[in-house]
């Protein structure tokens, strides 16, 4: 009896979003252009970086090394005056200004170790960092082709890159993408479902009928997940193993399991917040201030070990942390069971708590609404 | 009845929404002076015709002038708008329901004009006349719908309008203020003979009295006359029958019989209340409510909007919890409803809480399900349900469809699909024709009386509640009187249940003022209503006026203070984000965890592994012992980098043989993947250099030092280069959002009509709403100031000023941005969602957040080159990390400066004056 007035009235939201196109409409785009894009639009770190050169010895060494600073790296060099370069820097016209001293070309043939200088705009800190390795080895290979030096370094250091051998940012950003899509359409869709109830009236009329608050969550979390989950699957297989054409070294079937751990915790929170808002507008304002930093902070866009260790300990209670974690072990590292199931009993443990406080509003809110 | 000094005419005028035809060749002469009345159902044009001729929508077809203007000069509605006044179809529809009653009167006030010296004794004159006075400092949300309308109609008298346009003005309000409406329409008319009033309305009894009525059907004109002639045409007693008889389709239409109700002495018991009492805080809903129900009876429960019905009914099916007092339903008690109780009553909410998305036998088998019905019987009753509400032939269509009759009628066969014993029935009729009624009311007499169904029906139709076995009227929350209508109109020796219900108000109302001693004035008293105002209205410019845009923007201003969600994310909203971008963005990765493979265990291994985890960047774990637990170790994400030394490091070392460490590195985060090979290659560089210069290792002299200077943030440490990145992100966003939202809402809400009617101009609207969002803005960017120097360690190093006026002038482009976006979107929730993408968006991808513009190619370039984020970026970043100063600033202020003119021109130009 129970088990059907869930099923029911989950079918009735199932039946409610086929009926609604723009929802539909977003949903496909969320998991297919947006995944796609954000696979394919990331630069590379180091793209048309803007460089400057300060060439006051003006001899063949010097337009060698402004030779190398080449594309897609760097922008073609532009000559600077010194007296400019303060100004171009503060501007934001270039990230860096290579500074090559008079004599330069004389000092290094006569083995005097002349210093060259390289300024860099350290607040570009996407450019910064890495590219001040490009310009300082790509200078030391053409200082060591011009002098015809080879030397040879003692000891190597072989490295390898695994799971994701070239470093390649668009595996990370199209699964990254996926995962917050998951998130965010599950709060919203839910959320949006309650709303919606609550703008019609029809919440007072379920609550007259023989019906408990419980069947009546339990259904737009069954089968709003399950909208997502299908949708996050199919993405999965089509668009980032098909169309971008990305590896997946690990069981798509874990990674599915988990995001049903995950969705049964997003789609209690999105009860939750609409709980709360009396109409969609203030929903739409409490999710923003709920989801940024549930995106930006769970290990999606930075690493989790940069961040102040307080942050990191409040953002283990929040389920995207554990489900990033799952999707990248399980998907680029290909780990299984025996490496994954402390993820999955946080998921499990965060699911359950989220639900039951949800639900404890969900009465309390419909005590009110009535 | 065409003449020269028509006030209102008409010519051909039709109008379309979307391919829905709703007005045909409407052809109207209207003279001045006059009362004239607009009869029909809902849905057959009223409200549109009204709107057109109080200029709140755009004319499509054909020619309309209104008192001396051709609506289709916009320059000729601006001196018309002064001329005339509209109040729109739902209680307090044109109000702002947390402005007081005297700061809604004032808001109008301001809009036409009005002096300060004479604005405040006609606001009194006006309040006093309609009996406000002593509620001018209550919010316009809590006063009932008698007085919202009244307030509604001080609003619109405020400028001695020449016409007055009322749409359906005494919808769902109590006979009494009813009454006391029209007597205030008598007496203003009375003082000012020429004043032109147009009203539709639903009460056939208050068109009697209009001098001229307007029959309307389908959108078309059925006939315009007096009502005496009305009736004589269509030989009818009363206007209601007279209505039904104008109608093309009448010939089927058989009046509605009243079958009495066999008296049954023993009859039992279906509801109780006692003393029934329920309380929001220190208000009372509902007072000591008393009612007995027998099974099988009809039972009315009458009041006006807001007097408590509905709650009475709420706390009937339990759905809300008595503060004191008992029901009980059936003999039990009613808030401990049972699921057995719950499948022996039926109930109908004000809404018609039908589900939307559901086709009609959808919602008929959705809610047959959930009362435990299934396969046959469950098909079975279905059937029943639409042979007996005539639901047959629309069974797969969507509720939404339908007209609002059938909807009704599907609303009812929803609540009985479970053959309940009791029907709580709140309002069902509101909204709906005589006609759809009269179906509606056969079902129900059926329903009682044939089935025994006891009905429990709340509705504030007197004719309706003349066709109840017993009725209670309720008001304030109190129930004056229950009993059969007969017995209570001859209780008060009226001739009419109205003047029955009128009387026992007064009654009531007197009560009260002896008990609580007040001195309110009372309706009877006698009024002055003023003649018209000593200001010279037609001497306010038309173009632009500071007083409408101070009035506008002292509006908004309350508004937003007094909502305290939209006032908590305007000044928290940035600063939570701002924590979260500051920690989230941050690219500064210490801690790495990594483990070694030693297959040398010499000192010097030691030595070199040492070089690693004596760093900040790295974090030593367990050695590791074989390969295989190196790759389930990196597999199960614990390591980020594992070290292979291989056998014989030292011993090859110092023979001068070529040795190889192998490092592996998890790549599955590519940032951090990059962020390892940086550090172990630096890391490696060091320890190189150092054996070097330890035990004379060769070949690693360069043959030139290249000394990279990092500027700006010689740590090159994030959080000074994200932060002042980031505060333009944020005053972008919730600035631009805030004020999108604050015109969105006017349009959800209804009271862009204001804008509309009023002589209000589009610049004036736009700069009011906008500029306290400014002033929001900067008070943003000052708390996100001090968290950046205080709380982020991110010092100031340039021109504060500069930075001031950058952000000053970005908040005005931000606001403005919202302006733009508001003209796009129709709900609140796009405008919300498509300002946040629209703003976002370019403003971290392209202004060079985290790629500079000048590496952008294409579009992305060329948008971030006119993207204004980009020019406060480079002043912010300027002034906290490069010492900018105000004159270097120039170049980046003066893109900022000239693009605010742009974008409020555009602005202006997008925002519509009409709607369409």
């Amino acid at each position: 009896m129970q088990m059907k007035n869930i099923l029911h009235l989950g079918l009735k939201e199932l039946r409610a979003i086929a009926r609604d196109p723009i929802l539909l409409l977003i949903i496909v785009m969320a998991f297919t252009l947006s995944v796609y894009t954000a696979a394919s639009a990331m630069p590379e770190t180091l793209h048309n970086t803007p460089i400057g050169v300060i060439d006051d010895d003006r001899s063949q060494l010097s337009s060698r090394i402004v030779q190398v600073f080449d594309e897609p790296y760097f922008m073609p060099p532009e000559a600077v005056d010194s007296h400019q370069a303060d100004r171009l820097m503060d501007e934001g016209r270039f990230t860096f200004i290579v500074h090559i001293p008079s004599g330069f070309q004389r000092d290094v043939l006569a083995g005097n170790q002349p210093a060259l200088q390289v300024l860099v705009d350290a607040t570009r800190m996407s450019q910064a960092f890495t590219g001040n390795g490009y310009i300082q080895a790509m200078i030391q290979q053409e200082l060591q082709d011009f002098a015809q030096t080879d030397t040879q370094v003692p000891v190597q250091l072989s490295m390898r890159s695994r799971f994701n051998p070239e470093l390649n940012r668009s595996w990370f950003s199209a699964i990254n993408e996926v995962i917050s899509q998951i998130t965010m359409l599950s709060i919203i869709l839910t959320g949006a479902a309650l709303l919606r109830e609550r703008e019609h009236g029809t919440v007072e009329h379920l609550l007259v009928m023989p019906i408990t608050p419980f069947e009546i969550m339990a259904a737009k979390v069954w089968s709003m997940a399950l909208i997502v989950l299908v949708a996050a699957s199919l993405s999965l297989l089509v668009v980032v193993e098909g169309a971008l054409q990305i590896p997946l070294a690990g069981s798509v079937s874990w990674f599915i399991i988990a995001m049903a751990f995950h969705l049964f915790a997003t789609t209690s929170l999105g009860i939750f917040l609409a709980s709360f808002a009396r109409t969609m507008p203030q929903f739409g304002l409490l999710l923003i201030l709920v989801i940024l930093p549930m995106q930006i902070l769970s290990g999606g866009m930075t690493p989790r070990e940069s961040m102040p260790q307080v942050i990191s300990w409040i953002m283990s209670a929040a389920p995207t942390t554990h489900f990033i974690e799952l999707g990248q072990a399980i998907l680029f590292r290909g780990a299984g069971f025996a490496h994954i199931w402390p993820q999955l009993v946080a998921l499990i443990v965060i699911g359950l708590a989220f639900f039951m406080i949800a639900l404890a509003r969900f009465r309390k809110a419909l005590a009110s609404m009535a | 009845m065409m003449n020269t000094t028509a006030v209102i005419q008409a010519a051909a005028v039709c109008h379309c929404y979307g391919a829905t035809q709703i007005l045909t060749d409407i052809e109207l002469a209207i003279p001045a002076g006059v009362t004239v009345g607009l009869i029909g159902p809902d849905g057959v044009g009223k409200s549109t015709l009204l709107s057109l001729i109080a200029g709140a929508r755009k004319l499509q077809q054909g020619q309309l002038t209104v008192l001396q203007e051709d609506v289709r000069s916009s320059r000729a509605r601006t001196r018309l708008y002064h001329r005339i006044a509209y109040m729109p179809q739902g209680l307090g529809k044109n109000l702002y329901p947390t402005l007081s009653v005297y700061e809604n009167v004032e808001f109008f006030a301001d809009l036409f004009g009005l002096s300060k010296h004479i604005r405040k004794p006609r606001i009194m004159q006006l309040l006093q006349a309609t009996g406000l006075a002593v509620f001018a400092d209550r919010p316009a949300a809590k006063l009932s719908g008698g007085m919202k309308q009244k307030l509604g109609l001080c609003c619109a008298l405020i400028h001695d309008p020449d016409c007055l346009i009322l749409d359906e003005p005494t919808t769902g309000i109590d006979p009494l203020s009813r009454r006391q409406f029209w007597q205030l329409i008598a007496r203003i008319k009375a003082q000012q003979p020429a004043m032109t009033v147009v009203v539709a309305t639903a009460y056939m009894e208050e068109a009697a009295v209009f001098d001229w009525l307007i029959a309307m059907h389908d959108g078309r004109i059925l006939t315009q006359c007096s009502p005496a002639e009305l009736l004589q045409q269509t030989q009818s007693e009363h206007l209601e029958q007279a209505f039904v008889r104008l109608l093309p389709d009448h010939a089927d239409y058989q009046p509605f019989v009243l079958t009495p109700r066999e008296h049954d002495s023993a009859a039992t018991v279906a509801i109780e209340a006692r003393h029934l009492t329920m309380k929001f805080g220190d208000f009372t809903a509902v007072k000591d409510v008393n009612l007995t129900v027998y099974k099988g009876e009809i039972f009315g429960f009458l009041g006006s909007n807001g007097c408590g019905k509905t709650t009475t009914m709420k706390m009937l099916t339990g759905l809300l919890q008595a503060s004191a007092g008992e029901a009980f339903l059936f003999g039990a008690p009613a808030e401990k409803s049972s699921v057995a109780m719950r499948k022996r009553v039926g109930y109908m909410t004000q809404q018609f809480s039908l589900f939307g998305e559901l086709t009609v036998t959808q919602n008929l088998a959705l809610h047959g399900r959930l009362f435990g019905l299934h396969g046959a019987e469950l098909k079975a009753r279905i059937n029943t349900m639409a042979e007996q509400f005539a639901l047959g032939e629309v069974l797969d269509e969507l509720p939404d469809s339908l007209p609002l009759g059938e909807r009704q009628r599907l609303s009812l066969a929803v609540a009985m699909i479970h053959q309940p014993e009791l029907l709580i029935l709140d309002e069902p009729t509101s909204g709906v024709d005589p006609i759809a009624r009269d179906i509606f009311w056969r079902i129900m007499m059926q329903l009682a009386r044939e089935q025994q169904v006891t009905i429990f029906i709340s509705t504030h139709f007197m004719n309706e509640a003349e066709r109840c076995d017993r009725i209670s009227l309720m008001h304030a929350g109190e129930v004056l009187v229950s009993d059969t209508p007969a017995a209570i109109t001859a209780s008060k020796q009226a001739d009419s249940l109205d003047d029955a219900f009128v009387a026992y108000l007064q009654d009531a109302i007197a009560a009260q003022q002896r008990t609580t001693g007040a001195t309110q004035p009372s309706q009877a008293a006698e009024l002055e209503v003023s003649t018209r105002p000593t200001s010279n209205t037609a001497k306010q410019p038309l173009i632009f006026s500071w007083q409408r845009l101070w009035s506008y923007l002292r509006r908004e201003s309350i508004e937003l203070i007094r909502d305290p969600i939209r006032l908590v994310m305007a000044t928290l909203g940035s600063v939570i984000l701002m924590a979260v971008l500051g920690y989230g963005l941050n690219m500064d990765i210490e801690d790495l965890s990594f483990a070694v493979l030693d297959q040398d265990q010499t000192s010097l291994s030691r030595d070199y592994v040492a070089s690693l985890s004596g760093s900040r960047y790295f974090d030593e774990r367990p050695p590791l012992s074989s390969y295989t637990e190196l790759d389930a170790r990196m597999r199960s994400g614990e390591l980020s980098l594992a070290l292979e030394i291989p056998a014989g490091f030292a011993r090859d070392l110092h023979r001068g043989q070529g040795v190889e460490i192998g490092a592996w590195i998890d790549g599955s985060l590519p940032m951090r993947g990059e962020n390892v090979q940086g550090y172990v290659q630096g890391i490696h560089a060091h320890w190189l250099q150092e054996q070097a210069r330890l035990q004379g290792l060769d070949g690693l002299q360069g043959l030139a030092q290249i000394e990279s200077r990092f500027r700006y943030n010689p740590d090159v440490k994030s959080l000074p280069a994200m932060m002042p990145a980031v505060i333009p992100l944020l005053l972008l966003m919730f600035p631009a959002i805030l004020t999108s939202l604050a015109v969105v809402r006017e349009k959800e809400l209804g009271s862009m009509l204001n804008f509309y009617v009023t002589p209000t101009t589009k610049l004036e609207f736009l700069l009011g709403k906008q500029l306290p969002y400014v002033a929001i803005g900067m008070l943003n960017f000052v708390i996100l100031m001090v968290l950046a120097v205080y709380l982020f360690d991110v010092p100031i190093t340039g021109s504060l000023t500069a930075l001031t006026l950058a952000s000053l002038l970005y908040v005005i482009i931000a606001t403005t941005f919202g302006l733009i976006m508001s003209a796009f979107v129709k709900s609140q929730i796009a405008a919300l969602f498509g300002t946040t993408l629209a703003t976002i968006l370019p403003a971290a991808q392209f202004s060079g957040l985290i790629t500079p513009v000048p590496s952008l190619e294409g579009g992305a370039r060329w948008l971030g080159e006119v993207f204004p984020t980009t020019y406060h970026i480079i002043v912010t970043r300027g002034v906290f990390s490069k010492g900018l100063s105000l004159a270097d600033a120039g170049s980046a202020l003066w893109p900022l400066a000239v693009s605010i003119p742009i974008l409020l021109g555009i602005g202006v130009w997008l925002l519509n004056k009409q709607e369409r």
